[in-house]
Order: structure tokens, then sequence, then C-alpha cells
């Protein structure tokens, strides 16, 4: 793999870059006292000198005592926002003396397909992984999700390396951190020093190589690769949370009945927000909406989640309807069932749902208490 | 009709976006009971016929409603004519219930694994079916009874409600006069006039017409009666592999993205709804999963 350095006043010029390949630009902007995603109209919209303090239940942000652009971890929001968009027109109809037109829905997905070709600009690796897990969802067939597939076609990709683990987080024990493996146009690794600024780049594509042209850079050298390893084996020892995968699918199956699902669903408030926050969680529910008349009717996907009620509503009542079911549902399906459906684990380690649960129920905690003490 | 240029434009995008419903005109509406009505379908436009395998279903679209998961109940030798059959019970189920004649409903389909009616070659075929899941198994009756000479004992177990509940009564009728299929009734409360057996559905079990050995069960209902009818074809000697049934799960896409239906680590939509009974049998042992 090709690597470079470059300094951190050419950063600019990196946004710059993509900006004027007509990308709409994604990146990280502090608002409302979080770091989120959003487009980013210059360089000065970065969370320079921001960092992130996480635990169960608890999410703030402080100041730094440099000037770092990506010295924190993840917000409460991902990617999959851009992709798979929180609320979405299906189709629209309209009634007509027949009954039921459908025509005009041919408009509509022509009129989308003019769309916007985003450039990712700082996704974590954790965050990365998440985007390859929503492909095999989206993508993997048999049927495709157009609309996934639209937003997701023409991607470039930034990903930055994580300088610092979050307090929450547990990339190392899923495999899909810090450092980012494959998946990226190009892969950043901050370095900041007393005197020295300055990022180490890999190059993960063709068109990757051919935006860093046009960034004043030179070849990076052994030393920088030793760097670029250093960082990152020191985030790994500071990660805060563990989590033992190793035969993890079978043990969460095998304890379905575990008493430990009953106690963690006296404190969950079945919220859904682990569901929200979840850079991977995929499930929709569709909604009609029509207009006073009744003549015009949209259907519209909105994510749902797991842990309402109305989710496995059946003619008779819900099939999970107690919180004890949701919440082992959740679980089960991250670690254990999505192994079976997709061939990963539907879990990255980002920490978002232990950081964002009100009640604070950690995921790692749950699995390891189910572990020492099966039934 | 077929050749109206705005509809038949809709075959492109109907590859483009498959959450788009073709539209099917109403042709009849027949009220089975008090709450079950059957309507029967012709598609519009460029689509002449719809052809599906037993077993599978449907999105049905209400506009403006809603769109729900329906089995086929029609016969799959008449592809020009698509039936659904179902109860009156929820918000799109009891508007289609308004609809008359001329009408429009939206139509998403086939989805889902058919019954194996192939595999049943030369055994026995057991039916049982309770409630209203004796619709998404009318295709396949009609299916055996059309090749009736590739199979051994035919035979119906099925239990509703009362005898005012009982669906296609004629063709049940019909079916009972022939001397090549066996069919038996049961009611949970009968009343008067009614001849039939009373009680639950896996009573018929014990004492029906099949030889255990070589025998492949369909079996659809509620998931309760289904799991005490697994009980007792065991009991009689049918083994797991021979034993198939159909499951419900709340559906919004059936096209395995919407993550509604499912159960443990498949997928009703897509992996199912019809299952092998070995494949789902530690998952349909639990509750709520």
């Amino acid at each position: 793999m090709k690597t470079f350095i470059f300094e951190r006043s050419e950063l600019d010029r990196l946004v710059e870059i993509l900006k004027r390949r007509d990308y709409k630009v994604i990146g990280p902007i502090v608002r409302d006292s979080a770091i989120i995603y959003d487009e980013l109209t210059n360089i000065n919209d970065l969370p320079i000198g921001w960092t992130d303090e996480q635990t169960n239940g608890m999410y703030r942000l402080k100041n730094r005592d440099d000037a770092a652009v990506f010295g924190w971890t993840v917000g409460p929001q991902s990617w999959k926002k851009f992709l798979f968009p929180p609320i979405q027109k299906i189709f629209a109809t309209h009634k007509s003396p027949k009954g039921l037109d459908l025509q005009n829905s041919k408009k509509q997905t022509s009129q989308e397909s003019a769309q916007t070709k985003y450039a990712f600009f700082g996704v974590r690796p954790c965050d990365l992984n998440a985007i390859s897990i929503q492909d095999k969802v989206f993508l993997g067939g048999p049927f495709i999700d157009p609309v996934y597939e639209r937003k997701r076609t023409g991607n470039f990709i930034v990903t930055v390396n994580c300088g610092q683990a979050g307090g929450t987080c547990f990339c190392a024990s899923m495999g899909t951190g810090p450092k980012a493996g494959t998946g990226f146009d190009l892969s950043l690794t901050e370095v900041l020093n007393d005197k020295h600024h300055y990022f180490i780049v890999e190059v993960g594509t063709e068109l990757g190589s051919d935006v860093l042209k046009s960034i004043k850079c030179i070849k990076a050298t052994d030393e920088n690769l030793t760097t670029v390893n250093e960082i990152c084996s020191k985030t790994v020892k500071q990660m805060g949370r563990l989590l033992d995968t190793s035969n993890l699918k079978s043990i969460l199956y095998q304890n379905s009945e575990h008493p430990r699902w009953e106690r963690t669903a006296a404190r969950c408030l079945t919220c859904a927000n682990c569901t929200m926050v979840c850079p991977t969680c995929f499930c929709a529910t569709i909604e009609d909406v029509t207009d006073l008349a009744g003549k015009q009717a949209d259907r519209m996907r909105k994510w749902d989640s797991c842990f309402t009620l109305d989710f496995s509503y059946i003619h008779g009542g819900s099939v999970r309807a107690s919180a004890k079911a949701r919440y082992r549902q959740w679980m089960t399906h991250k670690l254990a069932s999505w192994v079976d459906q997709f061939g990963t684990f539907g879990c990255v380690g980002c920490g978002r749902c232990i950081t964002w649960c009100p009640v604070g129920i950690d995921i790692t905690e749950e699995a390891r208490a189910i572990r020492e003490n099966q039934s | 009709m077929a050749t109206d240029p705005e509809l038949l434009s809709l075959k492109i995008d109907y590859k483009r976006n498959p959450m788009l419903p073709w539209p099917f005109q109403i042709q009849r509406v027949k009220h089975e009971t008090e709450d079950t009505f059957t309507v029967e379908l012709q598609p519009l436009g460029a689509l002449e016929e719809f052809a599906f395998q037993p077993g599978q279903f449907n999105m049905v679209y209400v506009f403006g409603v809603g769109e729900i998961p329906i089995s086929i109940s029609g016969d799959p030798a008449k592809s020009r004519m698509l039936v659904h059959t179902t109860r009156a019970v929820g918000t799109v189920t009891k508007a289609m219930d308004k609809m008359r004649r001329g009408d429009i409903l939206g139509i998403r389909g086939p989805y889902g694994t058919p019954w194996p009616i192939d595999h049943a070659n030369g055994l026995d075929v057991v039916f049982v079916a309770g409630g209203i899941g004796l619709a998404p198994l009318r295709p396949a009756l009609y299916e055996v009874v059309a090749h009736r000479e590739q199979y051994g004992k035919v035979v119906l177990l099925y239990g509703t409600r009362t005898p005012l509940d009982v669906p296609f009564r004629q063709e049940l009728e019909n079916w009972r006069a022939r001397f090549d299929l066996e069919i038996y009734v049961t009611v949970d409360r009968a009343m008067s006039g009614w001849r039939g057996n009373v009680g639950v559905v896996t009573n018929l079990i014990s004492r029906a017409p099949f030889d255990p050995r070589n025998t492949m069960a369909f079996v659809c209902g509620p998931e309760i009666m289904m799991r005490f009818t697994t009980m007792e074809l065991h009991k009689r000697g049918v083994d797991n592999e021979h034993i198939f049934v159909s499951m419900e799960r709340n559906m919004k896409c059936a096209i395995g993205l919407c993550g509604h239906c499912q159960f443990g680590s498949v997928f009703v939509c897509k992996d199912g709804p019809v299952f092998q009974y070995g494949k789902i049998k530690d998952m349909l042992v639990k509750w709520e999963i």
C-alpha cells in the first residue's frame, strides 16, 4: 500500500479538492454540544481542539489543550443517516377514478436518480466496518435496496485511524479498529507532537491516489509507518470496554432463557436509543401519509426499532410483548443471529449503545454476565 | 386496458423499485364467513398472468391505508385470477372488506418459499389447518387434487371455532364427497345440527388414516396449534424432515430488508414462510422469539 505524509495545513486543501470534484463533503462538526456529521462548508467546521468523554449513559465535549483535529471518538450519529435516511419516500400515489394511480411514482424515482455524490470525511474504522456490514444487508441480495444502492454509489471515503479510544469503545474486541483495513479511498493518521502536526496517509484506491496528486505530500518512511502502528497500539491499550467474542454465538443461543435477560429488562426502558445510534441497525417501517382530501398518498420508510411493541405486532398481539424478549432479540441479533444471516457480527464495538443508553446498559457487560454464569 | 401506456411504463419502475405495487382490479368479493372473505383479482396493464407456487404470499396495498402480507389462496393452475382469502381483523383487512368489484388494490409478489409438494410424490399427504390457516394450504390442496394419482392417501384435518366459521364450505363438501380424499372438520364449539367433531384439531391426528412412515405433513395455523400438531405427528411416527409449517410474522417489505419478520436467525419473508419443521423447531418451542 502506498503511504505518504502531508502537513496539517494541507488538510484544508484535501477538503477543497473533494468539493471541486463535485462531492458533497460530509464531516464531523460540533453542534448542540456533540460531534455530529453534516456538510463541511470549510475546514474550520471540524472539531479542532475538541475531545469527548464517554461512559455508560454519559457524553460530554471538552476542550483539549492542543489543536488536534481528530482528537475525539464517535458521537451520537453515524454515516448511516446519509446512506439509509431516517425518513425516505418510497413512492407516491394518487386516487384516480379507477381507484389507484401509481404513475407518478415514476417521476419520483427518476427525480431521485439525479443525485449527490458523497465524500465522507473523517470516518472512524468502526464506522467504516459498519458501512461494509450495511452493504451486506442492503446490497447482498436476493433483493437490493435501491435507495441505499443509489446513495452508496460513488462514495469517496476518507477514514481517520483512532489516536485515542473512548470510554465505551471496544473495536479492538470486534476486530474493526482502531486502524482501518480496507474499504477506504484514503486513510489518515493524525500525528501531533511539540514541533510538528502532520498526517500519514495510506492510499486505498486509484481514485484516492488521484485526489492526493493535488496535495503537497512526500513519500512516507518506515519510521512513519512505525508511528502509525505505535499510535494504534496505544489506542488498543486504552479501550474502555472489552468483549470476548469466542464462541459467543452459541453461548447466546444456548442461554436464551438465562435469568440475566429478566434482570436487564427490569432496567431497560425499551426507549430504542441503542438502535437509533447503532451504525448497523437497519430495521425500518413504512408509514402511509395522506393529504387532507385523501387524494394523495405517500409511502414513507422510517427507521424502526425492535424495542417497540408495534415492531412484532401481528393479529392477536405483539410476538415480543415483554421487555426481556425485546432486549434479548436486539442483543442476540447483534452478537449471534447476525452471524448466521450475514456472516459477520452486527456490532462494530463503537460503544454508542452504551453511551446513549439512558440507564447505561452495557452490551459488553451483559455478554460477560451470561458467559460467566451459563445456564 | 392492456395497452394503457402509463401502466405499461410501470413495468420499468417495478424492476427499479421492489417496493412498488402493481395495480390489480377486484373482480369478485365473496364472504366466506362472518369475518372472512375472498377477493378475486385481475392484473391491470401489461401484466396478464400472475404465476405463483402454493404457500407463497403477496404484499397487498390499500390506497392510503397500508400494506400487509396475505397468503395466496387460489388455484395455481389458474394464473389469470389472483385469489386472496383473509379475515377482517386489522386496519388494512377491514378496509379491504369494504371494497367492491371494480376497486383497485396494489400487489407485490409472489414472495416466500412454497409447500414442497414435489417431495410428497408417492407419499401420503396430510394437511393440518387451523382457522384462517386453511387459506395458505388451499393452493397445495388444489395441486394435489389435480394430480391425485401421484400421491397415496390425501387427508385434510381442519379445526375452526364454530360450524359458522368454516370457509370454502361448498368446496370442502365437494371434496368430502370424493372417495379419494379424507376430509375431517372439527370445531371448538358446536351448535345444533352439527354432526362433525368437536375439540381441537390435534385430536384428529391419532385416528387419521395415513401411514406415518410414508407421509408428508403440511401444517398451518396459530403457532400453539402447530406446536401441538407436531407433537401428535411425532407420536404417530412422522419425523421432522416430513413436517412443514408456515410461519407468520409482522412484515413491512417482504424482501428481507425491513427486519420485522426475524424469527431467530431466519427471515420469515425470504427464508420462509414455509419451513421444514426440523429447521426451526428450536425456536418454535421458545416463547417470544
